[in-house]
């Protein structure tokens, strides 16, 4: 008799420990997301809110408050305002379309300059003066420590000597600086993991080094320059510090209009969530779609 | 990764005529002359010694980008095959140096001027007396102290991220959701996570939190003293940054063979011994990398506090760059502040090379 029970409570044992950590790991996980969410929920229910909803500490839309439009109203992108003229809406897609033409012609020019870069230093020797191949790599690779202050103040007076303050291009070419050696980084891990037959077969068949690069190279490391481009896109959308010291009126970012707007006294609550939660959606879209490419992005400098 | 002679071999007759040479040489030559007298003609012009010229420095810089590409070009007519690969990292190279080089240059001339924007009188040199001002400049040495704080704080991010990492790398279901979820912050730009978290969630009066600790029983103050603004600074950059930490975690958990780890469970491991013994020295080599990167990034870290608390109560939260950003800003202190972004660079040279000399021993993966 004893021994049926002995038996039974070995076997049961396991299983109750087995589920304590089962809720354990999904209590945590769940006690994360909570986390990583609410700040977002909070912002774009609040875009929906009006003044009394916030003070009440409403939360929940149609069950405690009703949605209205007013925060999305003050940014122009309602539905009663959208087919009118509205400075506010201009005002912001300005806004929109120069970060978008900033951190894409960036992220682009970045992925080209530092996918050359990256594929020379992976195959080919070179002697620049006193400096070897992994001194050239240190030399792209220790880019990234270097802060943005250092570089803010000159390029201050140089833009402004040259004409380039408040303009794009200027923003752009700071921006390829400043995600040039991320590329550069992650792009060197994709080609050193491309074997090198492919291309001796290709010079073999005639083709030259420029050949084998476009025709052969470029569209196996594919996957990884998108992942480096996407990475790239993801820092200059949300750069702050350069565009608000070299900017003023015609080529300033998302960034810079959000964060002049709680400068102000007396915050629109719902028109702040409203622009922040426009300001971040593109990203949250891009997250959601390509998270394969951001993950494959960061992974690639940590696992060799 | 030092490879002695081309990883890829390519065998060409060059035979390259002195005709040619000569036309690379010319064409590098007389672009280099071209920026030079145009760059004398403006500075000319701008000292009042010529009549005519133009409005800004514009022309000076298209003949510096034609140089580039005609240095470029140069490369494969004078070396010809041997020039074609070189064009793979003269570009970036090009890039580079010329955007970091001229400016650290020209960062170090003004740091040794007593240059306000909104003095008439333009850069003056006044020798040391910035660097006496600094030495003098508790806010900027309470800046650095801060720094050390952010720095120290990268070790609770790391314990986070790791957790959240093993999670990840468990057995559960909806793996993707929750992998997508907890990267999404890492999406969101400082500036909007500072008026997102900062100044509406931490608001004192309405925001949720706040009414949280109030229905508790605790009066919220998150900005008022200067431990607990700080650790609310500390909080929300390690928000925005721990996905990044946990997805370099999780890729090196990833990788780790599962024999191992299997094997140590045969042996009769416990989950805590095992990690201790087999996953966490396994995975030293990625954290380290993690942290360092990590680091690297903190020492930048400046848009959270410039929307949040502008560096207040009393300089509590300030980082050395929001110091200097309000430096620039508020006082339009051209001069001293970049004295004192140069000395933050020195410094930090100094320190992450000692930190990579320290941790070089732990990045390379056992073999």
């Amino acid at each position: 008799m004893s021994a049926i029970f002995k038996d039974h409570d070995v076997a049961g044992h396991p299983k109750a420990k087995w589920w304590t950590s089962r809720v354990a790991i999904y209590a945590a996980l769940f006690f994360w997301t909570v986390i990583c969410l609410f700040p977002i929920y909070w912002t774009l229910t609040t875009s929906f809110k009006l003044a009394p909803d916030v003070m009440r500490g409403n939360m929940v839309p149609w069950w405690d408050f009703t949605p209205r439009w007013k925060g999305w109203e003050s940014i122009g992108l309602s539905p009663r305002l959208i087919g009118e003229v509205s400075t506010v809406r201009e005002e912001f897609f300005k806004r929109f379309w120069n970060s978008t033409v900033i951190s894409l012609s960036s992220s682009l020019l970045a992925v080209v300059l530092g996918s050359l870069a990256a594929y020379g230093l992976s195959r080919f020797n070179y002697r620049f003066g006193f400096m070897r191949n992994s001194d050239i790599s240190f030399f792209f690779l220790s880019q990234m420590i270097l802060p943005p202050v250092v570089l803010a103040l000159p390029f201050l007076v140089l833009y402004k000597s040259l004409g380039l303050l408040d303009s794009r291009i200027g923003l752009i070419l700071l921006y390829t600086l400043m995600v040039l050696p991320i590329v550069i980084w992650i792009m060197r891990d994709q080609f050193q993991g491309i074997p090198i037959e492919l291309e001796e077969a290709a010079l073999v068949d005639g083709l030259g080094v420029w050949g084998a690069f476009i025709q052969i190279v470029l569209p196996i490391a594919l996957p990884g320059m998108v992942a480096a481009f996407i990475l790239s896109l993801v820092l200059c959308w949300n750069e702050y510090f350069f565009a608000a010291l070299l900017t003023s009126t015609n080529a300033t970012t998302l960034p810079v209009m959000v964060a002049s707007q709680t400068g102000s006294q007396g915050i629109n609550w719902w028109s702040m969530a409203a622009l922040s939660s426009a300001a971040i959606l593109p990203l949250v879209i891009v997250a959601i779609f390509l998270e394969k490419y951001i993950i494959k992005g960061m992974a690639a400098g940590a696992v060799k | 990764m030092i490879v002695e002679g081309d990883l890829l071999h390519t065998v060409t007759a060059d035979h390259i005529s002195d005709r040619r040479k000569r036309l690379g040489k010319l064409l590098v030559w007389g672009t280099a002359l071209l920026g030079f007298a145009l760059a004398l003609w403006q500075m000319a012009f701008e000292t009042g010694r010529v009549a005519s010229g133009f409005d800004t420095w514009r022309p000076v810089l298209y003949a510096y980008m034609l140089w580039a590409t005609a240095l470029c070009a140069a490369q494969v007519i004078v070396n010809g095959e041997k020039g074609k690969r070189t064009l793979f990292v003269l570009p970036a190279a090009l890039f580079v140096i010329s955007l970091v080089l001229f400016p650290l240059l020209f960062a170090l001339y003004i740091s040794f001027t007593d240059w306000n924007l909104a003095s008439p009188n333009g850069p003056q040199p006044n020798g040391l007396a910035n660097v006496r001002e600094m030495w003098n400049d508790e806010f900027y040495w309470n800046a650095l102290k801060n720094m050390v704080y952010y720095v120290l704080a990268v070790s609770v991010e790391y314990v986070i991220a790791f957790g959240l990492a093993l999670l990840l790398n468990s057995q559960i279901r909806a793996r993707k959701f929750f992998r997508v979820v907890f990267l999404l912050p890492l999406m969101l730009s400082p500036v909007a996570v500072s008026w997102m978290i900062g100044k509406s969630m931490l608001e004192v009066r309405f925001g949720p939190i706040s009414r949280l600790l109030r229905d508790v029983g605790i009066e919220p103050s998150f900005f008022g003293s200067p431990e607990i603004a700080r650790f609310m600074i500390m909080a929300m950059d390690a928000w925005t940054f721990i996905p990044f930490m946990m997805i370099m975690l999780l890729a090196g958990l990833q990788a780790l063979p599962s024999e191992i780890i299997e094997a140590s469970k045969v042996d009769g491991a416990t989950g805590w011994q095992s990690f201790k013994e087999v996953i966490f020295p396994l995975m030293l080599p990625v954290s380290v990398t993690a942290i360092v990167i990590r680091i690297i990034f903190k020492l930048k870290l400046a848009d959270i506090i410039i929307n949040v608390t502008s560096g207040g109560p009393g300089g509590a939260t300030d980082s050395v760059t929001s110091f200097i950003f309000r430096e620039y800003r508020d006082r339009s202190n051209v001069g001293y502040g970049t004295l004192l972004a140069i000395v933050y660079l020195v410094l930090i040279i100094i320190f992450v090379t000692a930190m990579l000399k320290l941790v070089s021993r732990w990045m390379e993966r056992p073999a």
